[in-house]
């Protein structure tokens, strides 16, 4: 084992991660989870065939194997959904006391912290996410959000001091598939606990959580119609986004469909919160704790496959330790494990679709023909399932498409600048301004920073760090309204004098 | 094994100046990146191979104002000899003494191939004049010592004194002459992790062939977050000068899983080079017995009694 003193020539030193002692697999048991062979419509309190009569299959993205088929809703089971909804408004829920409502939202946080294994399972087996984030991430921080929520249900006069709150009615809301559990907690929150009943469509290759918490809110005996989860695609969206009687529209997703919903509510009474893309900046200053920073920028673009709205998918070096930051972003890329999401020690997991790893495999095209200089891990991929390496690239310019646009994946362009109104100016250039993250030793460059940076969130020396108090939402074309925190009550109540 | 030292002066014709300028560090974010390596899952073979490694690598220590030539001498017996019901284990990577125990450890390790470490230096405090702690050195590397643990001037590094510190690291280093010399931070007298840090700097550039945490006599000792921003600093003083520096966590390690956190740290921040006990160790005393019983567990399939191992 002893081995003589190394002393090499600067231009050969390298750390060699291919070590001796490896981790053996660790699997978490699929055993944890029950998934039912079909899923119906969550209708007023039951599992409703749908009148479409039409399934589709939702499959493991890391396996490719078919999980279960679930209904495609069609624009007269979203009527039937949205007439249980208002219903249910009218009779029950806009009546009852405020701390009666905060009864169920509680015993469905409670409820969902018992089945944190199975839930977390699930996460991972349909979306392809590693199961140390959903089980450490996901579904705890979805617990957390109804229990935050559920604390101001009869507290809204001391969240609006000398203000009437009324409820709006129903609240028609679509969730992604990159957090589909944890936005469905953001999403069901808030309105349930200012008196809303609720319409909620998960996205269609991640329908299973939500599934599976309608059969908690069921659990829960939430009155019937209170919550609605109905599955389908883009066409249930729509019928759902265009109902007449929805009071409101709550959205997390694309950018692209985020301006449809606005066309389509022109003219209409319906209020809207968009959460739409991002493209953050995530600023790297040289007095900046390297070490932690390059952590940070593990985890601002490598969290969840990339597959983060508020990814920092933009890094800007300061010039002087560019090098510095890109070498040690190397080293610790090579120590990212990547490979079956049910896997303990799984860093990396699955690209969720077939579709989006064919977006991502076309940036990375891009941004090869950009002249950008790529550097992937070289980790080995399973042969089966949708897999991309993490993978940077280096002297990209502004102009450049890859450091324009959202790719949605574990893609990074760095950038490198010189002084500190440069970064603002190019980090504010941008359609986008939902996140992004300063990286200094020193406390006023951060608070200047923070005070001129476009964006709805500004992290500090951290990055993707969420909490329920905490709003969150975007800037220009990254949406509007908030969620979280005191904030993300408003846009689910009218106030009153 | 001296080269290294004085060639680094040149590079730092303001020592003073450049040590206040090492890297800062993040509390929050180092002790969040520690976390992590403790969400590793260690199962099966990896968790018999790591074990395995782990033993090889403790230095085995006593260091008590109550120490003997018998005492001493049982320890080394343990060394060579953790637990001959399972035969081929590793041996431990070496045993740790006071000077005055060299030569005793000496004859009972033999040609074992087990390393003797004396710590010096007015251990553990290290308020002596300098050349005291030079004879109390000298006297360990004469006696047989192949490791110095030496300690810093805490008080100088504090008062800002680091050429004191420097130099007093170097004198103590070219005392050592044959012997690896490790240095010892004391990191929970530090503080902060910036001073972690900068200790850090000025010990490998002065010719440490060892960093090390702490003497096992201060609370905290060794803490994975610690260890974490001594591990950096080897790296970043690897990729500036070519030159490998080895690290011991020392005190407050006793359990074989906590151990084994180490092992994942040392893998995924210095990778393969650094995973075996020529620059890895682990200065413990109960650490070897619990890392014994989870192998004879790993083996039998279930916990034997602690009385089923030695205790020394």
């Amino acid at each position: 084992m002893v081995k003589a003193i190394a002393k090499k020539k600067s231009n050969t030193i390298k750390l060699n991660f291919d070590t001796s002692w490896s981790y053996a697999p660790a699997p978490e048991s699929k055993s944890a989870a029950t998934i039912n062979k079909q899923y119906d419509l969550f209708i007023n309190g039951e599992w409703q065939k749908p009148l479409s009569k039409k399934y589709f299959d939702t499959i493991n993205p890391a396996t490719e194997e078919k999980l279960s088929e679930v209904a495609e809703a069609g624009v007269a089971d979203v009527d039937k959904a949205v007439k249980a909804a208002r219903n249910a408004y009218d009779k029950v829920w806009k009546k009852m006391p405020a701390k009666e409502r905060a009864k169920y939202i509680f015993r469905i946080a409670r409820i969902m912290q018992e089945k944190a294994r199975e839930l977390a399972v699930i996460e991972t087996l349909d979306g392809g996410k590693p199961i140390k984030e959903s089980r450490d991430f996901d579904v705890p921080t979805a617990a957390n959000h109804l229990f935050y929520y559920a604390g101001w249900a009869d507290k809204l006069e001391y969240a609006f001091p000398n203000r009437r709150t009324e409820s709006l009615g129903v609240a028609g809301q679509i969730t992604p598939w990159n957090f589909p559990l944890l936005m469905a907690a953001w999403k069901i929150a808030p309105a349930l606990a200012t008196g809303n009943t609720v319409v909620l469509k998960p996205a269609e290759t991640t329908s299973l959580t939500t599934l599976k918490l309608a059969e908690i809110i069921q659990e829960a005996d939430l009155p019937p119609g209170v919550v609605n989860i109905i599955t389908g695609a883009g066409e249930t969206g729509a019928a759902i986004v265009n109902h007449a009687d929805i009071n409101k529209i709550a959205f997390t997703g694309s950018t692209h469909v985020g301006k449809i919903i606005q066309r389509a509510i022109a003219g209409t009474n319906k209020k809207a919160t968009l959460e739409l893309g991002g493209k953050a900046a995530n600023i790297i200053f040289e007095d900046a704790p390297i070490d932690q920073a390059v952590e940070g920028v593990v985890n601002a673009i490598f969290f969840n496959q990339g597959h983060v709205c508020c990814a920092g998918s933009r890094l800007y070096v300061q010039e002087s330790v560019a090098k510095e930051v890109i070498r040690k972003l190397r080293d610790r890329m090579q120590s990212l494990i990547v490979g079956d999401p049910m896997d303990k020690n799984t860093d990396i997991g699955a690209i969720n679709s077939k579709e989006q790893l064919h977006i991502i495999q076309k940036y990375i095209a891009i941004g090869k023909k950009e002249g950008a200089e790529m550097y992937e891990s070289s980790c080995a991929l399973p042969s089966k399932g949708f897999w991309c390496r993490p993978t940077i690239f280096s002297n990209v310019a502004q102009s450049n498409r890859i450091a324009q646009e959202e790719i949605f994946g574990p893609v990074l362009s760095i950038l490198t600048f010189r002084t500190d109104d440069e970064v603002i100016e190019k980090a504010n250039n941008s359609p986008y301004g939902l996140s992004a993250g300063v990286w200094t030793d020193k406390g006023s460059k951060i608070f200047n920073m923070t005070k001129r940076m476009r964006a709805g969130v500004v992290w500090a020396n951290t990055f993707n760090k969420f909490d329920p108090t905490s709003p969150f939402g975007g800037y220009k074309e990254s949406g509007f309204g908030r969620e979280g925190g005191l904030h993300g009550l408003l846009p689910y109540l009218n106030l009153i004098n | 094994m001296v080269s290294g030292s004085l060639t680094m002066l040149s590079d730092l014709p303001d020592r003073q100046a450049g040590f206040s300028l090492s890297p800062r560090i993040d509390q929050v974010g180092v002790e969040e990146r520690a976390s992590r390596f403790t969400k590793r899952s260690i199962k099966k073979e990896s968790k018999l191979n790591g074990l395995k490694l782990v033993l090889n690598m403790i230095d085995l220590t006593t260091l008590e104002g109550k120490d003997t030539a018998g005492k001493v001498k049982q320890l080394c017996y343990k060394a060579m000899h953790p637990h001959d019901s399972y035969p081929g284990l590793p041996t431990v990577a070496a045993i740790c003494v006071y000077p005055s125990m060299v030569k005793v450890a000496k004859k009972a390790l033999g040609d074992s191939g087990i390393k003797i470490a004396s710590v010096a230096t007015a251990f553990p405090g290290g308020q002596a004049p300098k050349d005291v702690k030079i004879r109390d050195t000298k006297y360990a590397v004469h006696e047989g010592a192949d490791e110095v643990d030496m300690v810093i001037s805490r008080g100088k590094f504090h008062a800002g004194e680091y050429n004191f510190v420097f130099d007093e690291i170097a004198a103590i280093k070219e005392a050592c002459g044959e012997a690896r010399l490790k240095v010892i931070l004391e990191t929970g007298e530090l503080g902060t992790f910036d001073k972690v840090r900068r200790a850090s700097d000025i010990a490998m550039h002065a010719g440490a062939d060892f960093i090390k945490t702490s003497t096992g006599k201060i609370a905290p000792a060794a803490t994975m977050p610690v260890t974490l921003v001594m591990l950096e600093a080897i790296r970043d003083f690897y990729y500036k000068t070519g030159r490998m520096i080895g690290m011991k966590p020392a005190g407050g390690i006793s359990k074989s899983k906590l151990a084994l956190h180490y092992l994942v740290m040392v893998k995924e921040v210095l990778g393969e080079d650094w995973l075996n006990n020529h620059w890895f160790r682990f200065g413990a005393s109960s650490l070897a017995n619990d890392v014994l019983m989870q192998i004879m567990k790993e083996k039998t399939g279930v916990y034997q009694s602690a009385n089923y191992f030695s205790v020394d």
